[in-house]
């Protein structure tokens, strides 16, 4: 009977079934960071508790690193505390760290999939929503709370109820301009913020053979802004070879035994999915959100819907609350929409390949007057080959400030943070709001090709005119 | 240790409505600066509550009427986005024993019912009926029965669902897995060990 990845990794990785006809899930690879964690091994030692599998949970701090200071102590004396305590109980519990002494922090997924961590065929938890990211490489990988990352340290385990699978399969080219970010945009457009619920979404088709890893993440990454807990990619020759030499990557002669257990585990022909989706890659554009969750996106040369234009009562309001929160005009186009910040960064588009990709256009330009714009890379380990490459020296010298490695502004809860009702163009997942630090801030959600058109113009701006992009 | 059944929950309820209410709305992550989860309870729904300078903005949970509510009201989608558990966390602190809404989140059901703070599902006319009671008498008792699946307040009775291994777990007393992992853990290092990847 053909299988999908999903059905084959869960069912390797099945200890039982619980009482309440949940599955005991066999948890391969955990990641932990500073802000879930803390309560999770206070937890454990209240219950007198030991870490099942050390070896099998690594950590590291991202959501609260100042990305503009990085000796201790931190000037936020609460900040600093966690990650003291985040490396306290590393220690006594057995964990891997990659602190920032080690050379290779950064956001928890990046370092997996930089450090070869992130295997295809597993499975992957970690106490972050977009721990979905790490489906791009064929592992089963989602986002826990707390007292679920407490189950997984005391007994490499969880309890968790099977998803459905849905295959969303984008077929044909992209246009020139159009990138990952858009395709998933466009994607919890049409499906909705809450489509995927009860499903793992597997992404397929032209165009997702062709893209590479980073792209591949990209989408994952925001599989949980359209529902679904997992997405993943069926594994391939793009997968072995971006985790070849690796360091956690299998060496030698267990390399290619372990290649071909990623081949086997890739969905079958055949296999019987509880739903299909089909987009046409050409129907796909540049696409930015004007509201305030990420489903809210219209293509760049799109308009700000119009409430008295909803087809029914809900979405009527939810359009007016958006633009009462977002203070933009109904039926205005978004272009034009004047920006006071620009992000570029986090586990969405933190990547060495966003910055290169950046790095090509604003050779030579200058981030507008008036306009703060910060560039985050993901992880040490980006920041490192940035730097070899000349790359930071771009951003710097085009007006950017280039940071320290960290989730920074997606959500702010460092001090990279919008003021008042400032506008951001940002290359991250989430538009809520008040997600950026300012109960009154305002995100647009688009590429890193965007946020950089935006960044030198000064208002949203499409990048294809901008920048003259005839191909990607 | 042994776990409340829950049954039902029994008390005032308030209606905070709206679609896709997100995690961060619920508890800004500002406030997830802390090692334990005491204290979020003050800051539950802090940004919608709150104007800048810590005085009330217009709020049903700011409302004199509704203050003791222990079962919230909402709409569709409820808990996206971030898998903070803070978010049930601080409604739990702030006393809420449930949430009836039109939908939730995968994520925030299960952190949800993990603390034994039951997640049900109910129809939006049924809900605007709940609402509407206690909107006319905010002091009306509201129960929730998940072991016959309903809602009954004001002399009325509607339907609710919710996910069967979650009521399962939550009338039974095991709605924390814990006892039930530690025990199948052997097992769980016997399927580890046929894991290339997951031996030491």
């Amino acid at each position: 009977m053909p299988k999908t990845l999903f059905e084959k990794v869960w069912d390797a990785h099945a200890v039982r079934t619980l009482a309440n006809g949940q599955t005991q899930l066999l948890i391969g690879t955990h990641l932990i960071h500073e802000v879930t964690s803390p309560q999770a091994f206070g937890m454990m030692r209240d219950l007198g508790l030991k870490v099942a599998m050390p070896h099998r949970t690594f950590a590291t701090v991202d959501h609260i690193v100042p990305t503009d200071q990085v000796s201790e102590p931190y000037a936020d004396p609460l900040a600093d505390a966690m990650i003291k305590e985040l490396r306290r109980s590393c220690q006594e519990f057995g964990i891997t760290f990659f602190d920032r002494s080690t050379g290779k922090q950064g956001i928890v997924h990046i370092v997996g999939p930089e450090q070869g961590i992130t295997q295809p065929g597993t499975t992957i938890a970690c106490g972050d929503s977009h721990t979905s990211t790490h489906g791009a490489f064929g592992a089963i990988a989602f986002g826990i709370g707390t007292t679920q990352i407490r189950d997984v340290l005391a007994t490499q385990t969880m309890a968790l109820g099977r998803l459905k699978v849905r295959r969303i399969e984008v077929n044909g080219k992209l246009k020139p301009g159009v990138y990952a970010k858009d395709v998933i945009l466009h994607i919890i457009a049409a499906l909705g913020v809450n489509g995927g619920t009860g499903y793992a979404y597997e992404y397929a088709g032209e165009v997702f053979d062709r893209f590479s890893m980073e792209e591949r993440m990209t989408v994952c990454n925001m599989s949980i802004e359209g529902g679904a807990r997992a997405g993943y990619v069926n594994p391939d020759e793009t997968t072995f070879s971006y985790l070849k030499g690796r360091p956690y990557a299998p060496k030698g002669a267990a390399w290619s035994e372990a290649v071909e257990r990623w081949r086997a585990v890739a969905s079958d022909p055949g296999c019987i999915y509880d739903d299909v989706v089909k987009i046409n890659a050409a129907d796909i554009a540049p696409t930015v959100t004007w509201g305030i969750n990420p489903g809210q996106g219209v293509p760049i040369t799109g308009t700000i819907p119009d409430p008295q234009k909803a087809t029914s009562a809900d979405e009527r309001s939810s359009i007016e609350e958006a633009l009462a929160y977002m203070k933009l005009k109904p039926g205005a186009p978004i272009k034009g929409t004047k920006i006071d910040v620009a992000f570029l960064g986090s586990c969405t588009n933190g990547r060495l390949s966003d910055f290169k990709e950046v790095a090509r256009f604003i050779k030579g330009r200058r981030v507008a007057p008036g306009v703060k714009a910060i560039a985050v890379p993901g992880s040490q380990g980006v920041g490192l080959i940035c730097a070899e490459l000349g790359i930071d020296k771009i951003f710097r010298d085009a007006g950017f400030e280039w940071r320290a490695a960290g989730c920074s502004m997606c959500l702010a809860m460092n001090p990279d943070k919008l003021v008042g009702d400032q506008l951001c163009a940002s290359s991250s997942n989430r538009n809520f709001k008040g997600r950026q630090g300012s109960p009154t801030g305002r995100t647009l959600l688009m590429s890193p090709i965007m946020v950089a058109a935006a960044a030198v113009t000064g208002s949203v701006a499409d990048a294809r005119e901008v920048f003259g992009v005839t191909a990607n | 240790m042994a776990l409340e059944k829950i049954t039902r929950v029994a008390g005032r309820a308030v209606n905070v409505p709206g679609n896709d209410i997100d995690t961060d709305r619920i508890i800004p992550a500002r406030f997830m600066k802390c090692v334990t989860f005491d204290g979020l309870g003050e800051f539950l729904f802090y940004d919608v509550r709150k104007n800048a300078d810590g005085t009330d903005k217009p709020h049903p949970l700011n409302e004199a009427r509704f203050k003791g509510a222990t079962i919230l009201l909402s709409g569709m989608n409820f808990g996206c986005g971030s898998s903070r558990e803070h978010a049930p966390q601080a409604l739990q602190k702030y006393g809420f024993r449930a949430v009836v809404a039109e939908g939730f989140a995968e994520i925030f059901l299960g952190n949800s019912t993990t603390l034994g703070m039951p997640c049900v599902t109910a129809s939006r006319e049924d809900i605007a009926l709940i609402s509407a009671a206690v909107e006319k008498d905010p002091k009306a008792e509201v129960v929730i029965d998940l072991v016959g699946k309903t809602v009954s307040f004001s002399g009325q009775t509607v339907r609710i669902s919710l996910r069967e291994s979650a009521r399962d777990a939550l009338v039974n007393g095991r709605w924390d897995p814990i006892g039930e992992l530690i025990e199948g853990a052997p097992r769980g290092v016997e399927v580890a060990n046929n894991l290339q990847y997951m031996r030491a």
